[in-house]
């Protein structure tokens, strides 16, 4: 659906992108991750066609950005970061002029302006200047703005940021249906956000791609392998650790013991277990933990998130 | 084109949501209507040539306020963003905005047809200058519409699109009374570019192919240059 080859962006001296290579198939909803400054914006900038390419190109639908742009636009819904919009115009009549601007008219019009106010959560500001809006009313006339011409690809530069969590949670799953029949890329830096959502990651530090993948394949590739976190009470530290140590498949302990924690004071005992392989070692831990009788206060699979393979994918050069 | 008429649409309303719009009308009406007014009953003559000789001085002034926000607003908003990522060209918002303050100019004008009644009850008016003079009034208002939508496209901040757009317009408006700097040669040339003069001869009811082109490529190469910049701005 999207293909970018060998993108790259100059603003005066500064390259923001250094030659990005990526596809993105229909259907897909994909995640575009960075910190600040990282070349996000500027990529779906070039994207929706508001600025041209330095270098290299983007085809959608094998159509070039550069000499189809009309035609892509048409495609292509956006919200920008913080959504500009048109503050002194009613909320009624902005949207009004997007379906025109989509080529919608009469009650072709009035019926997707009803149903985005329903997607959206509008009616209630409906009558109200865009200027009034708090941030989070903003962004959603925004997302109504962005898929108001129903666009086969969806690009949502930071969609979620300045809403409240409840509508953090609307505006994901709406995202997630909406990504069943289309294509969606957006960007964002809550990565929790884009592990729930996204069936594939880019990351971009400094204007070039470090992973890229779906999600379950990238926390296999550059996670850490398989954690477990132990919190028991024992006075003798080095003697679970040498217990626990003889266990098949443990690479090694760390000792993570907050000793300042009011919660584990005494005579708790945090353990890191690190195995060696992908099978799961915690029966075996269990069962060495019940013979000598010790009493469990915690003890689970530590998770590798996304956001462990991004701190190490980004702070590397730092 | 679908896209320039709701953009039309879209500027024409936002015109009148704004104060902007009544302190411009105002303005006009009052420098106008003094400028007719305090001459007329000296001259003693039955028509509107005091008012349409003041028109273009007022114009230099009047047209550049109307089109300093229409793009130095949504450059300085970001909105500019949105609009060009909608399915439009950039001709197509060129287009729609010029009509939209084309469309206010002539709204504007509007009131001073009170003048000519006026006019018709205290003497024989003659129709010919008037028709000319009000298509003279609109030519002239895209003209300079097209400088200060130019001036507009070039900057964020809407002060330095009105000074840039005034500093233009007024040029273009007390051009022909310049010429006295002109070396002989080039005379023809130079006399050409003011706008006072083909004004004026539109204003007398002459309609020639000379001061319509003069008005016209006027209005297409600054359309076409508020295209070009927005391009560039890329």
């Amino acid at each position: 659906m999207i293909e970018v080859q060998g993108l790259q962006k100059f603003y005066g001296n500064f390259q923001a992108l250094k030659g990005l290579d990526f596809t993105i198939n229909k259907g897909e909803i994909l995640g575009l991750l960075g910190p600040n400054g990282a070349g996000k914006t500027t990529t779906m900038r070039i994207l929706t066609g508001f600025l041209k390419p330095s270098r290299g190109n983007i085809k959608v639908a094998d159509l070039n950005v550069i000499e189809h742009s009309l035609k892509i636009k048409e495609m292509i819904g956006y919200l920008p970061e913080a959504a500009p919009l048109y503050g002194e115009m009613l909320v009624y009549d902005y949207l009004a002029y997007v379906a025109e601007m989509r080529g919608l008219r009469g009650s072709d019009k009035a019926r997707r302006i009803a149903e985005m106010v329903v997607l959206c959560g509008l009616k209630e500001v409906i009558y109200r200047a865009v200027h009034e809006l708090s941030k989070g009313y903003k962004q959603r006339v925004g997302l109504a703005h962005a898929m108001m011409g129903d666009p086969e690809i969806l690009v949502l530069d930071e969609p979620t940021s300045g809403l409240d969590p409840n509508q953090i949670v609307e505006i994901r799953e709406l995202i997630k249906e909406i990504g069943r029949k289309k294509t969606v890329i957006f960007s964002t830096h809550i990565l929790s956000e884009a592990e729930a959502t996204c069936d594939r990651v880019v990351i971009i530090n400094q204007g070039t791609i470090v992973a890229d993948g779906p999600t379950d394949s990238l926390l296999h590739e550059f996670g850490a392998g398989v954690v477990v976190d132990i919190v028991l009470q024992h006075p003798d530290v080095a003697l679970v650790i040498a217990k626990l140590s003889i266990v098949a498949g443990v690479e090694k302990i760390e000792n993570t013991t907050d000793t300042e924690s009011g919660l584990l004071s005494g005579a708790s005992v945090q353990l890191a277990v690190f195995s060696s392989t992908d099978e799961d070692i915690r029966p075996a831990l269990y069962r060495v933990i019940r013979e000598q009788g010790w009493d469990l206060i915690d003890f689970h699979l530590r998770s590798e998130s996304l956001e462990n393979i991004f701190a190490q994918l980004t702070q590397e050069e730092c | 084109m679908n896209g320039a008429l709701t953009i039309f649409k879209k500027e024409l309303k936002g015109f009148f949501f704004s104060p902007i719009a009544y302190i411009v009308i105002t303005t006009f009406l009052l420098l106008s209507g003094w400028f007719f007014f305090s001459t007329f009953f000296l001259y003693n003559q039955a028509d509107l040539r005091t008012f349409f000789t003041q028109l273009p001085l007022i114009f230099s002034f009047i047209v550049p306020a109307v089109t300093m926000r229409l793009f130095s607003e949504e450059f300085n908003s970001g909105s500019f963003e949105l609009l060009t990522t909608l399915p439009v060209s950039n001709s197509g918002i060129v287009v729609g905005k010029f009509l939209a303050a084309l469309t206010f100019i002539a709204l504007m004008l509007l009131p001073t047809l009170a003048y000519a009644f006026s006019v018709a009850m205290l003497g024989d008016l003659d129709l010919g200058p008037v028709f000319g003079g009000y298509c003279g009034a609109l030519l002239l208002a895209g003209a300079y519409i097209g400088i200060g939508l130019l001036a507009s496209s070039i900057t964020r901040n809407q002060i330095i699109a009105f000074i840039v757009g005034m500093i233009f317009c007024f040029g273009l408006t007390i051009f022909n009374r310049m010429l006295f700097f002109v070396p002989e040669g080039l005379l023809a040339v130079f006399a050409y570019m003011g706008s006072t003069a083909h004004f004026q001869n539109i204003a007398r009811g002459i309609i020639d192919t000379r001061d319509l082109i003069y008005f016209l490529s006027l209005i297409f190469l600054t359309l076409y240059g508020t295209s070009f910049v927005l391009q560039e701005r890329k």
